[in-house]
């Protein structure tokens, strides 16, 4: 059976770091039932146990400003190396690109895995999402639910025709 | 060759901005330096005038790797400030949550920043082509670390659950249940990974270094203890001022910890274990002389092998509480503030946590301070680094610069926490 995992990863108490936990939050009880929603608070390295035994995953993440605060990108991670400027970076120089490098070498990635990121504008503690951020959040979740009912209308037909 | 220089201007696989600068004048070293350049961090400062409770949720934001630490210094010094004594599955559950750091914060420096060093990769990453095993363990380890954090602590990084008394919330029985399997596959983990490092290639190299951590009259120290040394230090933490003085150093943003009288010192897991080797269960001693480790360890490129034996040990300890976990009658023991000052010292990965607190009538911080173990190792890792290159001088400088960097990592050093990563210039 595929199984599918969505993870948003910041800290809601850095602006528009928080963005990727609040598009998950918003998911709960509207996804299909079956995935698993986590929110993680920037531990990128263990994203790869997170995704261990899991077929899909998406990650929701917040990413650095290029000049559009707000706009939102869809990445796959199997065929695309993360633009440089689309840094989902964390402390300690490991981030999500890392993560998917190690996760290749070990032989850990998912059959798929996207990523969604969100251009934030500001980083400061203890602020609140910006307004563009704000309405980036429905319509991220939007997308990441029409993406998980597309996978499991496409699995219902493979098992009609298994 | 009159003079000479080997920079490294940021070291990489460390936590936080450092730099290194050696200089070498007619096939001598003159000097090593440790330049800690991150910003001051300023934390003392800003608990002044915030409540007694508040200290464990600001001290968290300290560090992402030993958060749990900052807390238990905070509370047990709140604690010993206020009378106030937190026993029975509190106590236990606090213990049970620095498992969890221990396990994640050494798994992380043992298998993904240090062992690079060790068998000739520049990170990681490259390393896991050819070591893929031992990196999923590190991995796997990690999490079940995380995971503990996560139960008890809130969330895995910056945990929020810690209170001054006990805890916000206590776990049931039941929600352990799941982590038990994990834990015990952890353990095996652990003890491959032991096994492991135990087969690396370590330098022959060994100081007499003076060893400071806690000891505690049963158990392996996390908590409680009293601060003793291999020269006869034993003091209670409200003494730390008597024996220790931190010092400015004009190429350090952080304070560097000293012995009154004699100078330099070495905390952190060859300390601990070197001074409680015979409070390990017999079972983490037997598998310590299985892999030719002994009841002491000076070298401390070896200290990569007692990090890993800690790692199993924590597995173990962490186990055992679980198996005698009741859930408390209450989550925390009640206290009224009044005026006074307080002192504790806990085991933080990297070495003894010292924080003194001065409070109000009303509970408000007057005064804090906080002493990082990676300050008091700073001088060590200086003497390392001199000793060190003054006996690799004959070596080119790349290679110098890599063995000097990873002296350096023998301590795990966290820059951030002590103010707070590295740069190695070599002057010839």
């Amino acid at each position: 059976m595929t199984k599918a995992l969505v993870v948003g990863i910041g800290n809601p108490d850095r602006g528009d770091d928080g963005v990727g936990p609040l598009v998950a939050r918003r998911l709960v009880g509207r996804a299909p039932r079956d995935v698993t929603i986590v929110e993680r608070a920037g531990d990128v390295l263990t994203l790869i146990e997170d995704w261990n035994g899991y077929d899909i995953v998406m990650l929701i993440d917040a990413a650095a400003p290029d000049g559009r605060p707000g706009s939102t990108h869809r990445i796959d991670l199997l065929t695309t190396e993360l633009p440089a400027d689309i840094s989902l970076s964390s402390t300690h120089s490991f981030g999500v690109g890392n993560a998917v490098s190690l996760a290749r070498t070990l032989g850990l990635l998912p059959r798929s895995l996207v990523a969604y990121a969100i251009e934030g504008a500001n980083f400061e503690p203890g602020a609140d999402l910006s307004p563009n951020i704000a309405a980036a959040v429905e319509e991220v979740a939007a997308r990441v639910i029409a993406e998980l009912g597309a996978m499991n209308d496409r699995r219902s037909t493979e098992a009609a025709h298994a | 060759m009159a003079n000479k220089t080997i920079r490294v201007d940021y070291i990489a696989r460390v936590e936080g901005e450092g730099a290194l600068d050696l200089h070498v004048r007619d096939g001598r070293v003159t000097s090593a330096r440790l330049r800690i350049f991150e910003p001051p961090r300023l934390f003392e400062a800003l608990l002044r005038g915030r409540g007694f409770a508040e200290a464990p949720d600001i001290t968290a934001r300290i560090c992402g790797i030993c958060p749990v630490a900052y807390q238990m210094s905070a509370v047990h010094a709140m604690e010993n400030a206020l009378g106030v004594k937190v026993t029975g599955q509190l106590r236990a559950l606090r213990r049970l949550l620095y498992c969890g750091e221990w396990i994640e914060s050494h798994a992380l420096h043992i298998v993904m920043l240090h062992a690079p060093d060790f068998l000739g990769y520049p990170d990681a990453i490259q390393m896991a082509r050819e070591h893929g095993d031992a990196v999923r363990r590190g991995l796997a380890l990690k999490k079940a670390g995380n995971e503990l954090l996560r139960l008890l602590g809130g969330r895995e990084i910056h945990p929020v659950n810690v209170r001054v008394g006990g805890f916000y919330r206590t776990p049931s029985r039941q929600e352990f249940a799941s982590l038990t399997e994990d834990l015990k596959r952890a353990r095996d983990l652990a003890v491959e990974t032991v096994r492991w490092v135990t087969e690396f290639p370590f330098p022959d190299f060994e100081r007499d270094y003076e060893f400071v951590a806690l000891r505690h009259p049963e158990e392996y120290p996390f908590n409680e203890g009293r601060i003793v040394s291999s020269r006869g230090l034993d003091i209670a933490a409200d003494a730390y001022d008597t024996e220790f003085e931190e010092r400015h150093v004009a190429h350090s943003t952080a304070l560097q910890s000293v012995l009154k009288r004699r100078g330099s010192y070495l905390v952190g897991p060859m300390a601990r274990y070197n001074l409680n080797f015979d409070r390990l269960p017999p079972h983490v001693q037997a598998l310590a002389r299985e892999v030719g480790l002994g009841q002491e360890c000076r070298n401390p490129f070896r200290s990569i092998i007692v990090r890993a034996i800690e790692v199993f040990y924590a597995c173990d300890e962490a186990l055992r509480i679980i198996n005698s976990y009741e859930a408390p009658e209450v989550s925390a023991v009640p206290m009224e503030p009044h005026a006074c000052v307080g002192h504790a010292c806990t085991e933080a990965p990297r070495g003894i946590l010292y924080q003194c607190y001065r409070l109000d009538g009303d509970g408000s911080i007057m005064e804090a301070r906080i002493v990082p173990p990676t300050s008091q190792n700073q001088l060590s890792i200086e003497e390392d680094l001199r000793e060190m290159a003054t006996r690799s001088l004959d070596l080119a400088d790349e290679v110098l610069r890599d063995r000097c960097e990873q002296t350096i990592r023998n301590y795990d050093p966290c820059i951030s926490c002590s103010c707070h990563f590295l740069k190695l210039t070599v002057h010839r």
